[in-house]
């Protein structure tokens, strides 16, 4: 075999993605004496030292708790825990800051809708559409909220190609589907689902429409207002930002009608022995002290997002995959879940031959290079595909050809150890 | 790079020992390995309460196979009281490679399917 070549169009951005890995202190070192290639973004991005600084400035000049004290500090770390949600609301297009939540992650988010809307509006008859390429963060609550209000959960099935059943929808979307969950981009199957158009269906039958971001946020140009969404899902340790925070996005009188869904000190605007009355939005949903420098790291990874556009992102991330889809075809025996480059986001997800993922992983780790294997957090699709687990490389801002040819060559060495025929 | 998966672990791997299933096992034990859906099953022939057959079928990573393939050698002609005795540093020993602290729960399915049959636990329903 032949290596192919980068395209031009990949060498041109080159330079671009020199400087962007000099400010991820992590891609620097070594592992298992190798140089470190991190293919694993889809699970948690690494981080620049852009957002590193802020939360480290947050904490050696700013910190105290938020909306409680009247002094300085407090003052302070309100202001910019404030900022931060409306740098958050303007990244989206979010009307309002009062529709951005602050929450720990994607699956905090999305069990907050599920419970707090969930039990308020569905009621035995009532149909919970989701889909067969779910990631166990928007299957399970909507499980759990089902069992417990008597409303039916339905799945639209996928295709061969890993993309969603479109001539199955309409007997699935119905005048009994109250909510219609599902996620903007798999993270299994890189699939990219049509948002906008999903969101008309389910308001054309009255469904509010829940979309989890986790994958496509990070990724894509996003506008809450121009997609129509109720509420959109997502985490900031995807899109460079720390774990411990992420955001739901809501509808306002939507939110408002909602009961709250941890109850706690922030969430109150009067507490009496008899009972409560909730604070304004989006305090309502905000118990206890929030993670502040977390939220303060988020506005400084979108600030670097946005410094760098969001479309070069996807640009970079389609000329990576297409060119990651092409090399890894190469490899006889290996096989690719989902639909081709153009159809989907930065990640490939992949079996080769009979070797087990977790193998090919630990083959792969031994040359220094991180990849996912198992399955994701995304059993019904391994289920429909017959598979246990696949090898998951997925690419970000800061990747590189040269690293997919590091992966390609370390495939071909676990099957030589494994004597893979072909 | 290859510590993890040296010549014996593709070995055993690739040709199992003492894979099938017996007519009348004495004991059989099967469990999953829910994070990576490693499975295994152990049957044992007794004579007495020495073990004088034992067999595994399964399938998963090269690590939980092979130390199931390896484990049925091992414990071929030993007493139910002495594979009860066994333990993590048997398996690790057997098996000879370094393995973290992810891996372990490969390594060790084997073990603790064996061990779970000797001790005659109920399994799991599906």
């Amino acid at each position: 075999m032949t290596p192919m070549t980068a395209s031009p169009a990949l060498a041109a951005t080159t330079d671009r993605v020199a400087a962007i890995r000099r400010d991820f202190p992590i891609l620097a070192r070594e592992v298992h004496g190798r140089p470190l290639t991190y293919l694993d973004n889809t699970a948690s991005s690494q981080k620049p030292v852009q957002v590193i600084e802020a939360m480290n400035r947050y904490y050696r000049e700013m910190h105290a708790n938020v909306h409680r004290g009247v002094h300085f500090l407090s003052e302070t770390a309100t202001a910019a825990y404030e900022n931060a949600r409306l740098r958050v609301a303007r990244f989206i297009n979010a009307p309002h800051p009062k529709q951005i939540i602050f929450t720990r992650n994607t699956t905090e988010s999305l069990n907050l809708v599920a419970y707090s809307w969930g039990r308020a509006n569905l009621k035995p008859g009532d149909e919970v559409l989701i889909t067969e390429m779910e990631h166990h963060s928007n299957i399970v609550p909507w499980q759990l909220v089902c069992a417990m209000t008597g409303a039916t959960l339905r799945y639209v099935p996928i295709t061969a190609t890993g993309e969603l059943d479109f001539e199955a929808l309409p007997r699935l979307l119905t005048e009994r589907t109250r909510v219609f969950a599902f996620t903007a981009m798999s993270n299994v199957l890189g699939t990219i689902n049509p948002v906008a158009e999903l969101v008309a269906q389910a308001h054309a039958v009255g469904a509010i429409a829940v979309v989890d971001g986790a994958q496509s946020v990070p990724h894509l140009p996003t506008d809450v207002q121009a997609l129509d969404v109720d509420f959109l899902a997502f985490s900031a340790h995807k899109m460079l930002g720390p774990t411990g925070i992420g955001v739901l996005y809501g509808r306002r009188h939507l939110l408002e009608a909602m009961p709250p869904f941890l109850g706690g000190g922030d969430m109150i605007r009067e507490v009496k022995m008899t009972g409560s009355r909730w604070n304004e939005l989006p305090y309502k949903f905000e118990a206890g002290t929030p993670a502040i420098a977390e939220a303060i790291g988020l506005a400084a990874a979108i600030d670097y997002l946005e410094g760098l556009g969001l479309d070069w992102v996807g640009a970079h991330e389609r000329e990576l995959t297409t060119y990651a889809w092409n090399r890894l075809h190469e490899i006889e025996g290996l096989r690719i879940l989902g639909p081709e480059p153009s159809r989907r986001g930065g990640l490939l997800a992949f079996v080769l031959g009979d070797i087990h993922p977790h193998d090919v992983a630990a083959i792969l780790d031994q040359d220094g290079i991180a990849v996912r294997a198992g399955h994701h957090c995304a059993q019904p699709i391994h289920d429909h595909f017959g598979l246990a687990a696949t090898t998951r490389a997925s690419f970000y801002v800061y990747n590189t050809p040269e690293e997919i040819d590091r992966l390609v060559l370390g495939l071909y060495k676990a099957k030589a150890l494994f004597e893979v025929e072909g | 790079m290859d510590d993890l998966y040296r010549e014996n672990i593709i070995d055993h791997y690739r040709h199992p020992r003492n894979k099938g299933h017996l007519e009348h096992p004495d004991i059989r034990y099967h469990d999953v390995n829910p994070f990576c859906g490693d499975e295994i099953t152990i049957e044992l022939k007794l004579d007495g309460d020495r073990i004088v057959e034992a067999v595994f079928d399964g399938k998963g990573c090269a690590i939980s196979q092979a130390s199931a393939s390896m484990l049925t050698e091992e414990i071929l002609g030993k007493t139910l009281d002495e594979v009860k005795a066994m333990g993590k540093d048997d398996i690790l020993e057997m098996l000879g490679i370094p393995i973290g602290p992810v891996r372990m729960k490969c390594a060790l399915l084997a073990l603790k399917v064996l061990k779970a049959g000797v001790w005659g636990l109920e399994e799991w329903p599906e």
